[in-house]
This record gives structure tokens, sequence and C-alpha cells, in this order.
């Protein structure tokens, strides 16, 4: 009898359980009716925004929440895409820009970044810890001064303007709702697919990595092509995002990735929590939110001071930011998702 | 199925699981272990005792091939193993558990004992979920019904108790097809209910699956195992049927000192 029942909670836990219920499909359709009521700068400064930069953010918590591994090379591995898509692509600087189709640019661009970060991962793959922020730290350092300095390739200090969306499906993408959906529809996407691969066979293997690298080891898995692996999935969100960042702006340059820009990723990861996908948005758009009104609030010069004491106060009343928070005022959802790790 | 068939065969020419000889493990002027002969017949389960410091847990990382023998040779099921790392020895079916749980905590019971199953086998970089009904998902449910660890599959592995834990480290040396199992003081930490669970479990195991154990409870020790080797000092000094060891005074002396005279 205990064999069935067994049985049958892990199939009710395989197909996902409560993973997708209710709460999701409310939260869905808040977003899809959004653009009713939004403006068209609520929809791109902050909508659009924040999913994209939230893209980011869950790059960087799919490694740090699932892998045990802080990543702050996030945005560097975004900027590479966006480089690829200027470089490539069309631009009006006028140097560089081969004018190539966007189906061809955007995969190459996604690619580069994707590869990018398994190359990063496979360089602090022996690392742990501390070591691990303080190698991409240096990695996100050099990329920024590497492409300050190139002329040739980055355009050195100004980097690439006029850098257009595609047209396809007679819209310009680029417009506000057009963008919006573009942005929600990679977001979700993003979302749902780290969702499902966290309880895949690879990402039970990532998190056995994060509890016990010498017991991995020992049960006969590489642990070194198993991160680089993460590193390469993590980048093909990152580097979806970096393409939407380059159309979001229309011009790249190194000051998009420098090391405070990084550091703001790492912000709204932990400020929004590490322990679930949705976390990397909502810190977004928390983030996000204070940087665009803080200067009206408390005045151009302090604005960095309202996100810095936002931080220490999430930081300091919850261990797992905002949504450490919630799971406070709501334990059932901290029961649907205790296993989820 | 082969290998239950090949059993009787191997067991009638004598063949042996485990055999070192002269097998020594130095740590630069310490000789941790010095000279051991040690001869383990197929389905054969041995019981090592001695005192803290006697070189059983170095036996173990040493057949293991978490640490390299100094000098000696190991056979294993007849094929020499001495200069194999340990990974490709996990390949042989020879499993240990440790003395303090090596668990993946923040991952539920039946995840951890899916990824040794895992660990053994192929697609292990497979992006989707494991099927409820796929013979990997069976073998680990079959484990924990084995360890009796089935009504906390669901369960985060952080939550189990002490006792949970070391049955849970039993059931992941289960995973893959073992031929041999070291177990590292299985019974550390556990009550007296939890021993007799233990006790159950190891007798419990497949007949050609054999072992070692290292365990400080003589009545565990004596319980699971038909043969005992007795270390001291980094050598095998005395071994014997469980009885025989009981009543040894000499062993008396060393190892059970006043309590049981």
């Amino acid at each position: 009898m205990s064999e069935f029942a067994g049985k049958d909670r892990i199939a009710a836990r395989s197909v996902g359980r409560s993973e997708v219920g209710a709460g999701h499909a409310l939260f869905g359709l808040a977003l899809l009716a959004y653009p009713a009521v939004a403006s068209d700068f609520f929809l791109t400064q902050i909508g659009g925004l924040s999913l994209i930069e939230g893209m980011i953010a869950l790059s960087l918590m799919t490694l740090a929440g699932y892998g045990g591994m802080v990543s702050l090379a996030q945005l560097s591995v975004a900027g590479i895409a966006g480089y690829v898509v200027a470089i490539l692509g069309h631009n009006d600087t006028g140097v560089q820009g081969y004018d190539w189709p966007w189906a061809v640019t955007v995969p190459l661009a996604i690619l580069a970044a994707a590869a990018t970060s398994a190359l990063i991962g496979w360089i602090s793959a022996r690392t742990s810890g501390i070591y691990t922020i303080m190698i991409t730290l240096a990695i996100a350092t050099a990329v920024f001064y590497f492409a300050q300095q190139n002329y040739v390739i980055f355009n050195g200090h100004s980097g690439f303007a006029g850098i257009p969306a595609p047209v396809f499906f007679g819209e310009d993408w680029r417009a506000p709702v057009p963008f919006y959906y573009l942005c929600l529809f990679a977001a979700a996407a993003s979302y749902a697919g780290v969702l499902y691969v966290r309880r895949s066979t690879f990402g039970l293997t990532v998190q056995g990595m994060r509890d016990n690298e010498r017991r991995m080891r020992a049960l006969g898995f590489s642990v070194i092509l198993h991160k680089v692996f993460a590193w390469f999935l993590s980048g093909i969100v990152a580097g979806i995002a970096g393409v939407l960042l380059v159309w979001f702006h229309g011009r790249i340059s190194p000051s998009s990735i420098d090391v405070a820009a990084s550091l703001n990723i790492l912000v709204m990861a932990v400020i929004g929590g590490l322990r679930h996908p949705i976390g990397p948005f909502v810190g977004a758009l928390v983030v996000v939110l204070l940087q665009t009104f803080a200067s009206d609030l408390v005045g151009a010069e302090r604005f960095n001071t309202l996100i810095g004491l936002t931080f220490l106060i999430i930081v300091y009343i919850s261990d797992d930011g905002i949504l450490g928070l919630w799971r406070q005022f709501a334990p059932r959802f901290d029961h649907a998702d205790r296993s989820a790790g | 199925m082969s290998e239950r068939a090949v059993l009787p065969k191997m067991l009638e020419a004598g063949a042996f699981a485990l055999e070192l000889s002269g097998v020594s493990r130095r740590f630069g002027a310490l000789a941790a272990l010095s000279n051991v002969t040690l001869r383990i017949a197929v389905g054969e389960r041995r019981a090592v005792l001695g005192s803290n410091g006697a070189g059983k847990t170095t036996l173990f990382n040493v057949v293991t091939g978490d640490f390299m023998a100094t000098a000696g040779r190991i056979r294993f099921f007849g094929e020499d193993i001495t200069a194999l790392p340990a990974h490709e020895r996990t390949r042989l079916g020879l499993r240990r558990t440790y003395q303090i749980s090596l668990l993946f905590s923040r991952l539920t019971v039946v995840d951890n004992v899916y990824l040794a199953c895992r660990g053994v086998s192929r697609r292990r970089l497979s992006l989707l979920r494991p099927r409820p009904s796929g013979p990997v998902m069976e073998q680990a449910f079959s484990i924990l019904q084995a360890v009796r660890l089935d009504d906390v599959a669901n369960v985060e592995v952080a939550l189990l108790s002490h006792g949970q834990k070391r049955q849970l480290e039993i059931g992941m040396a289960l995973a893959g097809a073992p031929r041999f199992i070291l177990f590292d003081e299985p019974a550390a930490g556990l009550s007296p209910a939890e021993r007799e669970d233990l006790v159950a479990v190891l007798n419990a195991l497949p007949r050609h699956i054999g072992y070692i154990i290292i365990e400080h409870d003589l009545d565990v020790a004596l319980r699971v195992a038909s043969f005992v080797s007795m270390m001291h000092n980094g050598a095998v000094f005395k071994e014997g049927a469980p009885e025989e060891i009981e009543s040894d005074p000499e062993v008396q002396q060393i190892y059970l000192g006043g309590a049981h005279a």
C-alpha cells in the first residue's frame, strides 16, 4: 500500500504540483492587461525595463540560488549580446555595422553571450564562495575596460548608437505596446524555463553541487562539466536580455556594463529573493522604480542613498529579500515552494 | 541477474571480492596502515573492530581510492585496482558510506537517492524532468523501501532526524549495481530502536552484496557480520569468528577495556 502512496506522491511532484497554480494565472493576466491601463512611459521605462533587467538578475539568481555560484559578470554577458547586435546589425555610428538581418544577428548574439558565460564558468569553476564573486568581478571589470579602450571592435568610450529594433509582422517592435509584449514574452519564457529545469535531472545535479560538491564527485558526476553547462544556460537568459536592452536604449557603450551597473544586478536579485525565479523580477521592479522616481523624492544627488537604504532595510528584516517577507505573511506559498530549493 | 548466476561459481572457485596484500599507507613518518593483508570472499560480511586511530577509516580510504596505497596490492573481484582512481572504482561496483553524512541537505530524500542512481548511469545532463515511472526513479524508490525511508520520500533532507540521515547514507550506497560496500560506523549516534532497524536493513541486503562494516557497537557488529578482523596500530592484529573475538583475552584487553570484563 505504502508503495503506491509513495509513487503517487512522486508522480504528483513531477507534474509540478501547485507550481503553476491560480496565482500564476492571475499574475499572468494582470501582466497581459497592463498595457490597457499604463501610459507609454510606464509601459517601457518601468514595465519593459524591469522585465529586461529582471532577466539579467534571473540569470544571476539561477547560478547563485541553485548552483551556489554568485556571478557579478552576468551584465557583461548581456553586454556581449548587445555589442554583437550593434556590430553585426545596423548602427548609426559609422563604425562596424554590417547590416546583417536580425534573424541572423539575434541568434548569434545569444550564442556569443552563452559561450562567454560558459567560458567565465569554466574559469571560475574551481573557486567557490567569495572567490567566485571576486573572479567574476575581475572579469566584469576587464570586459568594461577592454570595451572602453578598444576602438577597432567596440568603438571605445562612445560605443554604438542608433541601433534599431526590428520591424516584422507589420509591427515596429520598439513601439511601446509591441516592445512591452516582446519583453513580457521573453521574460515569461525564461521564467518558465527556469521553473521547469530546476527539477530536471540537470537542475537537480546543479543543486546537488551547491549542497555537496565532494559527494557529487564521489557519485560519478563531472562537476566541471555540470558547472560550465549551468553557466551556458544562464548565459542564454542574459543574452536574450542583452538583445532587448540594446533595442530598448538604441545604444550601447562601456557605461552600460560598468561595475556599478553590474552590482545593481546583484542588488536586484538580493532585494527580490534568491530562492524562487520570480524574485529577480520583483527586485528589478523595485530598483527600476527607485531609480526612476528617487530623484524626484530626495533629489538627483541622493537617489543612490535611497536605493542603498532600501537594500539595507530589506536585507536586515528578511532572510530572502521581498520573497522572504512574502513567505512570512503567506505561509501557504512557503509550503508550496519548500522543495524548490 | 547475470551477477547472481555467476555468484555460485565464484564461491566454488574460492574467489575473493576484496583482496589486500601487504597494503601500507604512510603519511610522512606516520604509518597509518602497515602491511595489511585481508581476504574477503564474494558475498562475505566482515566487521572491522579497533580502537580510535587503529587505521580503520584509513583502510576504507585506501580501498576506495580516496588515498592511494604507498605499498602493496588491492584486488577487487580479481581485478588489480591499486592504481585506479576513486570514481572508476565506484563504477566497478565499490561503494562506501561516510562516518559523517555527506548529503544534499536542501533536496528531497528521493532526489538524493535519484542523484546517486543517476551518477552511475547515462543522461546526466538531461534538461528533462525524471519520469516517475522511469527505471532510474523506480530504482530510487525501491532503495527507499529497502532503507525504510519511503514515507519521507518528499521531505527535504535538512528536516530528517539523525537516524534517518544515516539510513539515507546507506540508501545512496545501494544505488547502481553495488557489489561490495564499505560501511563506516553506520550506527554512530543512533538510538537503540534505530540500531535494530539498521541491523534489519543490513541483514536484508541481497546475499551477493558483501561488505565491511566498521562498528564500535559490538551488539550491532557481531549480528551483521560472520567474521571479524581486529585492527590495532594500523595492522590487522587478530581475525576470527565473532564468538572467538569476543572472548579473546587480548582483544578484551585492548579494545573492550573493563566494560565487558
